[in-house]
């Protein structure tokens, strides 16, 4: 308990976009009442801390704290770690701290080929063709960069995790009532959810929560969505040959991008009881596919040109494969 | 010996309870051999695998997977095998996009009749494997694959 006798809220980011951090903001007025019930003890986005005032409290003396983004290098473990010793309840907050999320896909490439492409592509002016280096001598003393890892984990790979929040972001009114749920908690009003739950979502998929007309599907071809002249407005955008991650994506976000004609993407990652998300939808699209020739089965599959971009985008860190390897052909570094 | 010679690849096999059960069955009362290698799982029907038994299995270390079924056709579930096909076909483009080989997923159709035929084919695929070497993907998986970052020395900088 801090000075005031509120409770502490911390709320951390590691590799991640900022997108968590403007949701949480955007809850509107609710964010009034986070300070009325909290003392914001740790947010580097929000307000100035240092790590040492955090090394500095007791154990367990944050009841609350968000983390978001994956675990790519050694600074964000340490603070995993250190976060994971001061808090009561840790969430794995938004898809990159639950599942890896887009930072995850980098555990496709080899660090040499990440560096490459961030430090040395024609999108980035580095003339001298700098480097970041881990150690560096300066007049004043060495200075020390966070060492980076091979590739990127979640959080619940590094520390134990109390409740995931998924969504890229998470919906503002998933963590407004998520926040209400908490006070709640505070005033003895209601019991939180067993330990290791998924908050802020729901138990289902996308698809019970989409508005559209599902009828049985049978798909001869498999088309991106750039490329449809029409979109029928009232028809489920799998049976329209869209490939729809719907049928394995937990719901919670009300079914936002089919309801406006985009199909969903994952970032709500796997419903309940999916081990391997990916896998599920291979499941979920195969089995609606209309033939039983090979040579045609390959000549539909071709309509989906990345599958691992398909079926993986937001969770593959937090997948069964966890990452990729060299490729055995064309660009492997090996 | 070199590496090859000594590496014994594990293969995960799921096989239907009403074709290629039987014929691994066969094998065995015909004393057909063939290579220790494969770990047969029984199924129902080879359209009861889940995609995700055969990521686990390459998760957990195995170098291949044998996937068997009844032939097109003559399914006991109607058209199971069918599905399996499409799942099979989609799943090889996954592990090549994550970077595995595909040719270490295979599919064989074998009725009950057939035991030399899957012994034959288990065979072949060993030695497939072996060829290939082995996958280890945990090592990939714990990052210790790729290999760490050489730090390279800093170059002199004019402040």
């Amino acid at each position: 308990m801090s000075t005031n006798g509120k409770p502490k809220f911390a709320m951390y980011w590691a590799a991640s976009c900022g997108g968590c951090e403007i949701a949480v903001l955007n809850i509107g007025e609710k964010i009034l009442d986070v300070d009325a019930n909290f003392d914001v003890a740790f947010w580097p986005v929000a307000m100035d801390a240092k790590y040492k005032d955090v090394e500095a409290m007791p154990d367990k003396s944050i009841l609350l704290t968000l983390f978001n983004g994956g675990i790519r290098n050694k600074e964000n473990e340490e603070i995993a770690h250190l976060l994971r010793h001061k808090s009561q309840i840790l969430v794995a907050f938004g898809s990159c701290a639950s599942e890896g999320c887009i930072p995850g896909l980098a555990n496709l490439s080899s660090t040499q080929d990440i560096y490459k492409t961030v430090y040395h592509t024609v999108s980035t002016e580095n003339p001298a063709n700098f480097e970041p280096q881990y150690e560096y001598e300066m007049p004043e003393g060495i200075l020390y960069t966070p060492e980076f890892y091979p590739v990127l984990k979640t959080l619940d790979q590094v520390v134990p995790v109390d409740y995931y929040m998924p969504g890229c972001p998470p919906e503002s009114h998933q963590i407004a009532a998520v926040v209400e749920l908490v006070i709640k908690v505070l005033h003895g009003e209601a019991t939180l959810p067993p330990a290791g739950a998924t908050i802020g979502a729901g138990v289902s998929t996308v698809c019970d929560d989409c508005p559209r007309q599902r009828n049985v599907k049978t798909i001869k071809e498999f088309v991106r969505i750039q490329e449809v002249n029409s979109i029928d407005p009232e028809l489920c955008l799998l049976e329209q040959g869209i490939p729809c991650n719907g049928p394995a994506t937990r719901n919670g976000c009300g079914a936002l991008c089919p309801t406006a004609s985009a199909q969903c993407i994952g970032c709500y990652g796997p419903a309940e009881g999916v081990l391997d998300y990916g896998s599920r939808l291979v499941t979920a699209f195969a089995s609606v596919i209309d033939s039983n020739d090979p040579d045609e089965i390959n000549r539909i599959l071709d309509g989906i040109p990345d599958p691992v971009g398909q079926f993986y985008r937001f969770n593959l860190a937090g997948s069964l494969m966890r990452a990729g390897k060299p490729a055995w052909q064309g660009n492997g570094s090996h | 010996m070199s590496e090859q010679e000594t590496f014994e690849p594990v293969i995960i096999g799921f096989t239907c309870n009403w074709c290629s059960y039987r014929a691994a069955d066969m094998a065995g009362t015909a004393r057909i051999k063939y290579p220790p290698n494969v770990r047969l799982i029984r199924l129902m029907c080879s359209g009861r695998l889940d995609p995700t038994f055969v990521l686990k299995a390459f998760s957990g270390g195995a170098d291949g997977v044998l996937i068997t079924g009844c032939h097109p056709g003559e399914c006991h579930y109607i058209e199971q095998n069918y599905k399996m096909l499409r799942r099979y076909l989609l799943l090889k483009r996954v592990l090549g996009g994550m970077g595995i080989e595909p040719d270490r997923l295979k599919l064989v159709w074998a009725s009950a009749a057939e035991g030399v035929r899957l012994a034959n084919e288990i065979t072949k695929l060993v030695e497939e494997i072996r060829a290939l070497g082995p996958l280890n993907w945990p090592q990939w998986q714990m990052g210790n694959g790729h290999h760490a970052m050489e730090v390279s020395q800093p170059e002199e900088v004019t402040a």
